[in-house]
């Protein structure tokens, strides 16, 4: 994604902190967030992520730090600035007794430029339900209905507190789209989310809070050094043979896991695989169950996090 | 982007099959049981007058209050915790029209209810619908709606969740229309409980409401009852305005 280097950044943070009573939940994060940018922020239950979101949404005050939205502090907020954001709150029931066109356009008229309501209601994917009440959506539709109601006043900036806890695998792809199309529309989001895989799909830039400090900030490609981390071959020794007489290097390096298989981690792959492979070749031998891989971002993420997303 | 709300906000109303029927129904099921049940004649105000005259405008009070007070009480608390409130805060909708959309529904509620009851009043029991008063029982009914919604927001602030909101509202209300003369003729309640009455708006709502029924000369203001009312309203308003909260509990 190319910008300008001192394009204003649509959200700036620095040395933010908030505690509750004696409880320090933000101690102190830097976050910049360019605009066009899909940012997650990444981060166990309770690590302070919502606290974080609602300081920058204007809901909750601070005690500390610059806070910049849209070249605002939010903590001063005026219509005119909410005009120009999106939320989508953690939870929010929905008016029961309207239809999903009625509630989209009674917040059409909140804003001074809304987007048409029936595009908003298709970008979603709600066309078919358009007439329906709210009371006979699926929880994954009424998440969609959020989201349409967070992008009618075609706002610069959407905040998604978790827009997939608690869907299905179908639901969630499906909302991947939608906040795909998003990012087509040049939107800037800021996302929270506990699900590695939605991150890796969707952000340009995440950051990983725990404790309330940013422990790693990045691409979904660097984050944590993952980048420069090594390659990792695993296998299934051939019957009969043993780890010394593997080719070269690996002889040494490789180690058998508690699942039985062969793990080295090279930075060589293709050099280390092809001397793997001739080996096997030259004693007639296959290697059915060869896997090679990297970390993954949720590896790095467990890492980070330490044990700290099963706590709750 | 009132009427944008309001529009919205009254067809929720409407649409609400609780509202709708606790609403509505109960004060017209209320004025037909007690009619049914009691017959003859009391005494209001130092005059002779039927029963049904004496619960047309009581049952009134009940309408305006029901259709207001526990209403409103019941809608707000549910909002605040279950996050619309919230999410509308989000939005550039000032609260003024959040608050201000779903009390006007209130007191047009109100208005139509208190009509429907005169109707009644006159077509099944012969209540006479009040002439040179009628300013008086339009300005009552407004003043009393109007006033019980904003006890209804001061009162919000004090319950934590949807489930404790419909207790916590008939325990208020129910008592007071026992000993306020709504449910019960004046004359037959004692004087002491009459005197707890009288520090509370509901009877003195009900006394001005009857008043416009029973006197056939002047405006039919009663102004000392509708102080008295304006009084709790004003307070109602200046605990909402220090305490009113737009997020849950627990937030």
């Amino acid at each position: 994604m190319s910008r300008a280097p001192d394009a204003q950044p649509a959200i700036a943070v620095s040395e933010l902190r908030k505690s509750y009573g004696e409880h320090e939940v933000v101690r102190g994060i830097d976050l910049e967030i360019h605009p066009g940018e899909v940012f997650a922020f990444l981060g166990p239950n309770g690590a302070g992520k919502t606290t974080t979101v609602e300081i920058l949404e204007g809901y909750r005050p601070r005690d500390s730090g610059e806070v910049r939205v849209l070249d605002r502090d939010p903590a001063s907020a005026d219509g005119q600035w909410r005009s120009r954001i999106g939320l989508v709150l953690q939870s929010c029931t929905m008016p029961a007794e309207l239809t999903v066109r009625e509630l989209v356009e009674l917040y059409a008229g909140y804003y001074p430029h809304p987007r048409s309501a029936a595009e908003t209601i298709d970008l979603v994917g709600l066309t078919d339900k358009r007439d329906a009440r709210t009371s006979q959506l699926s929880g994954g539709q009424l998440r969609r209905l959020d989201v349409a109601l967070a992008l009618i006043g075609d706002p610069e900036l959407v905040f998604l507190d978790e827009p997939t806890t608690g869907f299905d695998p179908s639901a969630r792809h499906h909302a991947w789209e939608v906040i795909a199309n998003l990012r087509e529309l040049g939107k800037t989001i800021f996302l929270t989310t506990h699900y590695m895989d939605e991150a890796q799909t969707l952000a340009d830039h995440v950051a990983v809070i725990v404790a309330g400090q940013i422990v790693a900030q990045g691409t979904p490609q660097t984050l944590g050094g993952r980048d420069r981390e090594l390659s990792n071959i695993s296998f299934t020794l051939p019957p009969g043979s043993a780890l010394s007489e593997l080719p070269g290097a690996l002889a040494s390096s490789a180690r058998v896991g508690e699942d039985g298989r062969v793990h080295v981690s090279v930075n060589d792959p293709a050099r280390s695989l092809h001397a793997l492979a001739g080996w096997a070749l030259d004693r007639g031998d296959e290697l059915g169950d060869l896997t090679v891989g990297r970390p993954t971002l949720e590896d790095v993420y467990l890492r980070l996090t330490d044990g700290q997303v099963h706590q709750e | 982007m009132f009427a944008h709300q309001f529009r919205s906000d009254l067809a929720r109303f409407w649409r609400n099959p609780q509202s709708r029927y606790f609403t509505l129904l109960m004060p017209i099921v209320f004025l037909v049981i007690f009619a049914t049940i009691f017959k003859g004649h009391t005494v209001a105000d130092g005059r002779r007058i039927t029963i049904t005259t004496f619960y047309v405008p009581g049952i009134m009070a009940l309408g305006i209050i029901s259709a207001t007070f526990v209403n409103l009480t019941q809608t707000i608390v549910t909002q605040r915790e279950n996050g619309e409130f919230k999410r509308l805060r989000g939005t550039p909708l000032p609260a003024s029209i959040v608050i201000g959309s779903r009390a006007v529904v209130g007191v047009v509620v109100a208005v139509a209810m208190s009509a429907l009851l005169l109707v009644i009043g006159k077509l099944v029991y012969d209540v006479r619908i009040p002439q040179s008063t009628m300013l008086g029982l339009v300005v009552s009914v407004v003043l009393g709606a109007g006033a019980f919604s904003c006890v209804a927001f001061a009162i919000s602030t004090r319950i934590s969740s949807a489930e404790a909101a419909a207790p916590a509202i008939n325990i208020t209300v129910l008592p007071l229309y026992f000993i306020s003369g709504v449910f019960v003729p004046e004359s037959q309640i004692p004087k002491l409980l009459r005197n707890i009455a009288t520090v509370f708006p509901i009877r003195h709502l009900a006394q001005a409401l009857r008043a416009t029924i029973i006197q056939t000369h002047g405006s039919g203001i009663r102004v000392t009852d509708l102080l008295v009312v304006l009084a709790w309203g004003v307070a109602g308003l200046l605990v909402a305005a220090r305490t009113f909260q737009w997020s849950p509990r627990g937030d």
